[in-house]
């Protein structure tokens, strides 16, 4: 973490890119409304809560789970060994290693959006809001880990780098909008086998007062704590497999 | 001497072949992007006719085909070449009698042809099968995609090539390598096509190179752009080609001065 902190220029450097990642999205959405009134049944005030909503859990996840090369740091230069002689158990020393502060500018900037968008749409604030932002927001960190560690686990048993993590990035993002308008096999594949709808539109829905996915939003902390066994489940299994790097 | 340049695509396409079960997943996710993003639009157009340009029909062809177009253009010279960089192992390549630029490409070029045929069309026919893809009948839109495509890998490479050099003068440029990545995304018209941007923004986008990446190959692919009007973009795409080989041939000097400097 200090380290980090050292380089100053990275730091920020790393902040406009992530912002400017987040921004992609957010000018996709604002393109798609030039020329639409709604998505779905979902106008834009609330599509852009919805996107505030995913930034938020999307921010703590990147600064404390940051899997990203794992196969080509910790197996093929072999640091996973020095990893595994400690007595802290490794996948959270891996997590420490790798915390990344810069990202959770994005968290703060998806309250933002979600203030803003919500005071546009009249939301009300309930006592529950908060708690049950910091739960969702939970929740979803832990589907977000569950998922990308099972990812990362499989290269326990491949000795090729998996290309699946960088594309996996690209499909989390669809989980945000309106899961209603894709065909059944996308809807079920985005809620049950990667649940990245998880992360974004059904959470949203419950402070958008959306009662047709009020059902899914209270779900979300069951699907966060069975993926997050899966992952460790899959992790632990993968290192117990693993032999070393060969020298 | 050219034969020993041909030899890195062709190593190159060995090496990736032996990875080679990473892109049965890569077709499939491929495939899922083209889906999601084509029931995104379906959302998005409703009844309507046309967006900027654009039909329903047209638009499914175009975002089917610029997923495809990126399986084969997209790879990871920037990377590569800043790890060089970083590790010190450029020297050794500077040294070597060949262009290190030039070698890179080939390298680039070898995968490029692998995806070609292990992701792009793989993935192009499941495309087919699933979505209503409509294919040009016209010999001249195929002609004259296949050769855009290539100009396509040619202007990405050079700036991923470009990216990567930039490691000889910025402490870190990891990044630079992400913003890039993001904005050739953005700015090839991949995720929007730029038409449907607001007229200010596609004003500035089309005096920039990502157009020639994926929007201009896409319009001649989907039919926008027909006859002579396929020499005028594929003239754009000439253009860019040409212009982008000024900083890299200047970083490339630049980089091999302040080797030496570096290395006293």
């Amino acid at each position: 973490m200090k380290t980090r902190l050292t380089y100053r220029a990275d730091f920020w450097v790393e902040v406009i890119s992530d912002l400017l990642f987040q921004a992609t999205n957010f000018i996709f959405i604002l393109v798609i409304f030039m020329h639409t009134d709604s998505l779905g049944g979902w106008n834009q005030n609330e599509v852009v809560f919805v996107y505030g909503f995913f930034m938020v859990p999307y921010g703590v996840f990147s600064c404390f789970v940051n899997m990203w090369g794992f196969s080509e740091r910790y197996i093929v230069k072999g640091e996973m060994d020095r990893i595994l002689t400690r007595p802290a158990h490794n996948l959270f020393q891996i997590f420490l290693e790798n915390v990344d502060p810069p990202a959770l500018f994005g968290s703060i900037i998806g309250l933002i959006i979600m203030a803003i968008s919500g005071a546009n749409l009249g939301l009300p604030f309930e006592w529950w809001t908060i708690p049950a932002l910091i739960l969702l927001t939970l929740s979803a960190v832990a589907i977000y880990t569950g998922i990308y560690t099972t990812l990362t686990s499989l290269s326990f048993y491949s000795d090729a780098p998996t290309g699946i993590l960088p594309l996996m990035y690209n499909i989390q993002s669809y989980g945000r909008y309106p899961v209603t308008i894709y065909n059944r096999a996308i809807q079920v594949l985005l809620t049950w086998v990667i649940p990245f709808a998880f992360v974004g539109i059904y959470p949203a829905a419950l402070f958008l007062e959306r009662d047709e996915m009020r059902g899914m939003a209270l779900l979300t902390p069951v699907v966060g704590a069975v993926f997050l066994c899966l992952g460790l489940v899959s992790w632990n299994y993968g290192v117990k497999r693993y032999k070393g790097a060969g020298s | 001497m050219l034969g020993a340049y041909f030899d890195f695509i062709r190593i190159r396409f060995l090496t990736m072949l032996a990875y080679r079960v990473n892109y049965y997943s890569g077709i499939l996710i491929y495939t899922l992007n083209i889906g999601v993003n084509y029931f995104t639009w379906k959302a998005i157009y409703g009844n309507g006719e046309s967006l900027g340009g654009f039909t329903g029909a047209q638009m499914t062809t175009y975002v089917a085909v610029s997923w495809m177009a990126r399986a084969f253009y997209f790879n990871n010279l920037d990377r590569e070449i800043s790890t060089d960089i970083r590790d010190g192992s450029i020297a050794i390549q500077f040294i070597r009698p060949y262009n290190y630029v030039l070698v890179k490409m080939m390298q680039g070029l070898g995968e490029g042809l692998f995806r070609f045929m292990m992701l792009m069309i793989p993935g192009m026919v499941i495309a087919i099968l699933l979505f209503p893809v409509q294919l040009p009948t016209e010999l001249s839109a195929w002609a004259g995609f296949l050769v855009m495509l290539f100009f396509s890998f040619l202007i990405s490479s050079q700036i991923n090539v470009i990216t990567g050099l930039s490691a000889f003068f910025v402490e870190n440029n990891e990044g630079m390598m992400r913003m890039k990545r993001v904005i050739v995304d953005l700015f090839s018209g991949l995720i929007i096509p730029i038409s449907l941007f607001p007229d200010w923004l596609s004003g500035v986008l089309k005096v920039l190179p990502f157009q020639a990446i994926t929007y201009l190959p896409g319009s001649v692919f989907t039919g926008r752009v027909q006859g002579v009007g396929i020499w005028n973009v594929l003239g754009v795409q000439v253009f860019w080609f040409l212009v982008l080989l000024i900083p890299i041939v200047w970083l490339y000097h630049a980089a091999r001065q302040r080797l030496f400097v570096q290395g006293g």
